[in-house]
């Protein structure tokens, strides 16, 4: 808790001196173009930005602890209000594209780790150093083409056919929302709307998890308990699946945790190329804008969530390994 | 005369290398009767353990190629049986133990987990009488609480601790070959004696065969009624322990022997054999000791077989036992 703390800090005071290292004047941008001196001036005021550096870093800071992220000068609402609305499908997006890179790497990892130096093993090696040089705008923009544009197959872009109504937002997942209503017309549709866009943003992350799987598999097949389980006669397959392969997946765990935190920053680019409207979109509209409250909103917003998907990782250790469990 | 266990006729394997091969081992002949122990010693990389693994087809299956040879285990020839018929052996009728007990648990289950998972795999029971089994295998191998100790983790527990685990698990079916790689060594001294009681008094119970590999030839002259002294791949020496330790007959046996440290008077240098183990990708033509030899002479550069002595049981891979003969 103590290093959240440190942390949240550590990122304002980042986000905050960059914003303001930057060249450009906010108040100039929100008073337009017309505006006299006195205007600017004015404004200037109003937003704080007259007063010393550490002073408006102070409020700044206050404001985060509090749970206020400054007013978006594009918007003009709430940085908090804005990202309330766009993070949901970001965190949608992202979840669904771990699940997938996992779904498909865990699997991928464990046969090569099995048929080390076999066809599937160069394959799958292969597969992963693809999918790390692979650019996400490009796959994204090569998925639309076929599948959106040659195949008809699946939707190019946004969180649902444009013609159906959006269930109720309870969660702002749009999936469990469309679950929660019992609608299945906007859940079919939500579906096939996040198919690409967790394909192009999970395509890195296969590869990663199933380079760490088929790395840690490799490990534990070789230890000493794996032999005295095939001397005790259990199954090839008894042997891989549950002796050795849960043992693999803890260290996998902090793999899958640091993912998930890329894949909140990697939604950016992911978001731009599918019209996905959530934060990705959103951030990149306020850099354009030169958007200050928002983007460092972001940022801390994202660094957070970094911060806590991580403390959730050595929580999920001490329930997984009963080792550290015993040490603490 | 009893039954045979175990028969290894005329073994030899190698293992494939970047452009070639390495023999690890050659014309190995070994063989286990009901309810006996044999001991097999001999210097790290002699095949002690390569030769056991491979009677229980625990090697990787691409890691060795088998040149010649026959493996019978009950009755069944194991080089000709696949995967799953091995796994059903495994463990029913032949068990293992090994050397390092620290990591031959699995680290992230329970002890109950893991030896009712074996005992349910080979068994009918259900899952209360396979506990019950648990118990009683534990509470043969001197463990008091073993009701506690079927829920703790193999890294609470102390070495001895977890291969008494390892020992009864291995006993859980009453196997006819017990094949125990060391089952020991890394235990302290005290322990070792301990361990090894408990074994001997279980198998005798079960009337259960051990293959015991093990380089330490106090222990073995201990614990084993008969010996194969192996030396870089090949048996060079085999009889009644006794027979065998009294009266070695074999320039080997007689240096391990001598090299022990009971064998020097205090004051004197502890003796070792000269030289070193043979480098497995060259060896030596003839006699694999010939280079560390006391009594090498012309014979020694072609292959000396293995030459029954007086004794119909003992054996000894020395040309010199020829010469004895001839003479």
């Amino acid at each position: 808790m103590l290093f959240l703390a440190l942390v949240v800090i550590g990122v304002s005071m980042i986000t905050f001196a960059i914003s303001h290292l930057i060249p450009g004047d906010p108040a100039m941008l929100v008073a337009g173009d017309r505006a006299t001196p006195e205007i600017v001036e004015r404004i200037r005021e109003d937003m704080g930005l007259n007063k010393p550096l550490p002073e408006q870093y102070w409020i700044y800071l206050k404001g985060i602890v509090s749970g206020d992220l400054g007013t978006s000068l594009r918007t003009r609402r709430p940085v908090t209000e804005d990202l309330k609305l766009y993070f949901p499908a970001t965190l949608e997006l992202a979840f669904v594209a771990l699940v997938l890179a996992t779904a498909v790497g865990v699997p991928l990892g464990v046969a090569s780790a099995v048929w080390r130096d076999k066809p599937i093993d160069h394959l799958v090696r292969a597969l992963a150093v693809t999918g790390i040089s692979t650019p996400a705008f490009w796959l994204g923009l090569l998925l639309i083409v076929l599948f959106y544009g040659d195949l008809g197959l699946l939707p190019g872009g946004g969180r649902i056919d444009p013609d159906i109504t959006r269930p109720p937002t309870v969660t702002g997942f749009l999936l469990i929302d469309a679950l929660l209503a019992g609608d299945l017309t906007a859940f079919t549709s939500a579906v096939r709307h996040i198919i690409l866009p967790a394909l192009t943003l999970g395509f890195v992350h296969l590869g990663v998890v199933a380079r760490q799987i088929r790395s840690a598999m490799m490990e534990e097949l070789q230890q000493d308990y794996v032999r005295t389980a095939r001397a005790n006669g259990l199954s090839r397959r008894n042997v891989i699946f549950r002796e050795a392969l849960p043992n693999a997946l803890i260290p996998s765990v902090t793999v899958l945790g640091l993912a998930l935190g890329d894949l909140l920053y990697g939604a950016v680019l992911t978001e731009t190329v599918f019209a996905w409207p959530g934060m990705g979109a959103y951030v990149v509209n306020s850099i354009q804008a030169l958007d200050f409250p928002a983007v460092m909103g972001f940022t801390v917003v994202v660094s957070f969530a970094y911060v806590l998907v991580n403390l959730a990782v050595d929580l999920l250790y001490m329930v997984i390994d009963p080792r550290i469990r015993s040490v603490n | 005369m009893r039954k045979s266990v175990l028969d290894i006729d005329n073994l030899s394997l190698e293992f494939p290398v970047y452009g070639g091969a390495v023999s690890a081992v050659n014309r190995v002949s070994l063989h286990v009767q009901e309810g006996e122990i044999v001991g097999i010693v001999g210097e790290s990389g002699s095949a002690k353990s390569v030769t056991a693994m491979t009677a229980m087809r625990l090697l990787p299956r691409e890691s060795f190629h088998i040149r010649s040879g026959r493996i019978t285990l009950l009755g069944h020839d194991m080089l000709a049986l696949d995967e799953q018929k091995l796994a059903a052996m495994r463990g029913r009728d032949v068990a293992m133990i090994f050397q390092e007990p620290l990591t031959a648990l699995n680290p992230t289950k329970r002890v109950g987990a893991q030896m009712l998972g074996v005992i349910r795999l080979h068994t009918r029971l259900s899952e209360r009488e396979a506990r019950l089994h648990a118990i009683k295998l534990l509470t043969d191998m001197r463990i008091n609480d073993a009701e506690e100790i079927l829920q703790r983790y193999p890294f609470e527990l102390s070495g001895g601790m977890r291969q008494r685990i390892l020992i009864g698990l291995a006993f859980a079916c009453s196997p006819k070959l017990l094949i125990a790689d060391e089952p020991t060594t890394a235990l302290d001294v005290t322990v070792q004696k301990q361990v090894l009681q408990l074994l001997r008094k279980k198998a005798r119970e079960l009337n259960t065969a051990i293959l015991f590999i093990c380089h330490d030839l106090a222990v073995v002259s201990q614990f084993c009624d008969r010996l194969y002294v192996m030396y870089a791949g090949s048996v060079v020496e085999t009889g009644p322990t006794r027979a065998v330790l009294s009266a070695p007959q074999h320039p080997y046996t007689r240096a391990l022997i001598r090299a022990l440290p009971e064998s020097a008077r205090p004051g004197q240098a502890l003796r070792s054999i000269r030289g070193v183990v043979p480098n497995l990708t060259d060896m030596p033509t003839g006699c694999a000791f010939q280079e560390r030899c006391d009594h090498a002479f012309e014979a020694c550069s072609s292959i000396p077989p293995l030459f029954s002595l007086d004794d119909e049981k003992r054996a000894s891979a020395c040309w010199l036992c020829e010469k004895e003969h001839a003479a």
